[in-house]
């Protein structure tokens, strides 16, 4: 999922930076010091949780969850994502440098409206509703990312398009796993901790 | 202290431990530095310049001191991830056919630009790993912090550079007890379910842990600032080891401006 430097062109480059620095300003805005220890463990949970790889098939896809981060962050999810992406590109060599913000953008942005458009419905009714809508966001998530990627690609050239389709297509079964795993992650969250989802201003923890 | 990012398996003493020349230069020039090689090398198209840019970032490596094997795998897989992007490419991009395959035509300008970004992505990213990657997390945070990086952000990364292999040994503490009970990886709803809930266990003590964490911190008189001691100083090396490295990049921008004007 993520792109390497050098293949966009400089306006997506560009624009993925700006976008990215805006999401960044908003989410820290969300963030006061105190919550930062929270923030923090949690973004340090998802890096490792991208470690994961689960099996499909003779295969295996590394998770991303992206929509669990924002359904439990809310905006701040996007710092926190950003740092692990950072993160990787420098310890792992994953990504790049030049094309950080845009990848920031694919995959923070997604995370962030799940987080605002499904949090309110998590901590409502049974645990397993809550996990339905949970599952619903976290598939939701992967798929409006790979259509970022692949609307990046496609900004970037025409000759990206067979590309484009084929990273949208491909990861299907990445969306249906996530999804299932959000769900799961929300069920047992709603379980064990029920506080966690019902708001006290602010969102986060 | 942190072995999942640094790749060491054992803790090394010291500041930072045993690392050659590299590493004992400004953590601040080495973070410039770098984000100006990659506007730069993004910026080339000639393919013999790329080639040369890419060995300017193979010198670097040798300068460091990283291990150069461990370094290069990690750089082949990021290459693994594009290798299907680029292959496509000489198909997509129409122009003079070089080959065909099963009735497709490859042509010679899909082929450059492939290779152009496999150039490009392999310099970058090899660049940043053996400037940046090859400091400590923490001094990384120091760093930024000191080029005027938001505080907040900043912290943010402290802690999540912190937390990483306090949580990466919770996860192999709850997949050890998961194998212990028997559970075996395979394509199916019991396995995704049991993820799930290893991911959400994760979580919910994650959060207890943030929670003990800041009392700790409260405790300790914490008032919402975290001090960030780092000293640095930009020295004679320093400032050595950027003039050549921006007389290299100079060099490579002259390469290929007088390359596209021939």
């Amino acid at each position: 999922m993520h792109i390497v430097d050098g293949a966009l062109s400089n306006p997506v480059v560009i624009g993925g930076a700006v976008a990215a620095v805006g999401g960044i300003a908003m989410g820290l805005r969300s963030l006061p010091l105190e919550r930062i220890p929270a923030a923090g463990v949690l973004s340090a949970s998802f890096f490792v949780a991208s470690l994961i790889h689960v099996p499909i098939g003779p295969s295996s896809v590394h998770l991303i969850l992206n929509g669990l981060a924002g359904l439990v962050l809310g905006w701040a999810a996007f710092p926190a994502l950003f740092v692990g992406l950072l993160l990787q590109a420098v310890f792992f060599g994953f990504g790049g440098l030049t094309v950080l913000g845009v990848n920031a953008v694919n995959i923070a942005l997604p995370a962030v409206l799940v987080g605002l458009m499904f949090r309110p419905l998590l901590a409502r009714g049974s645990p397993l509703q809550g996990a339905i809508w949970g599952g619903i966001g976290g598939g939701l998530a992967i798929a409006a990312t790979t259509l970022a990627v692949a609307v990046s690609l496609m900004l970037s050239g025409d000759e990206f398009i067979l590309a484009a389709k084929l990273v949208f297509f491909s990861h299907i079964p990445v969306m249906v796993i996530e999804a299932l795993l959000s769900g799961a992650a929300i069920f047992l969250a709603r379980r064990v901790k029920p506080e966690l989802f019902i708001d006290t201003k602010g969102s986060l923890a | 202290m942190t072995y999942v990012l640094t790749g060491n398996d054992k803790p090394i003493g010291g500041f930072g431990g045993f690392r050659a020349k590299v590493t004992s230069l400004d953590p601040r020039m080495r973070i410039v530095m770098t984000a100006v090689y990659a506007v730069v090398v993004v910026s080339l198209s000639s393919l013999w310049v790329l080639t040369a840019a890419l060995g300017l970032s193979l010198w670097l490596l040798a300068f460091s001191g990283l291990p150069p094997r461990k370094t290069l795998k990690r750089m082949a897989m990021m290459d693994s991830f594009i290798i299907f992007m680029l292959l496509m490419l000489p198909f997509t991009i129409p122009g003079t056919p070089v080959f065909s395959l099963w009735g497709l035509e490859a042509s010679w300008e899909g082929l450059r630009r492939a290779v152009e970004i496999a150039l490009t992505a392999n310099a970058v990213i090899l660049a940043v790993m053996t400037l940046v990657g090859s400091m400590e997390p923490v001094t990384m945070g120091h760093a930024l912090f000191a080029l005027k990086t938001p505080e907040r952000l900043v912290h943010l990364m402290m802690f999540t550079i912190r937390y990483i292999d306090v949580l990466r040994e919770e996860y192999q503490r709850l997949r050890t007890s998961m194998k212990l009970r028997g559970f075996r990886p395979g394509t199916n709803w019991h396995t995704y379910r049991s993820y799930g809930f290893l991911v959400g266990m994760m979580l919910v003590r994650a959060i207890e842990r943030s929670e003990r964490i800041l009392a700790a911190m409260k405790c300790r008189g914490f008032t919402g600032r975290i001090l960030l001691l780092e000293d640095f100083r930009f020295s004679r090396s320093d400032l050595l080891f950027s003039l050549a490295l921006s007389a290299a990049l100079a060099a490579l921008v002259w390469a290929e401006v007088s390359y596209a004007a021939s």
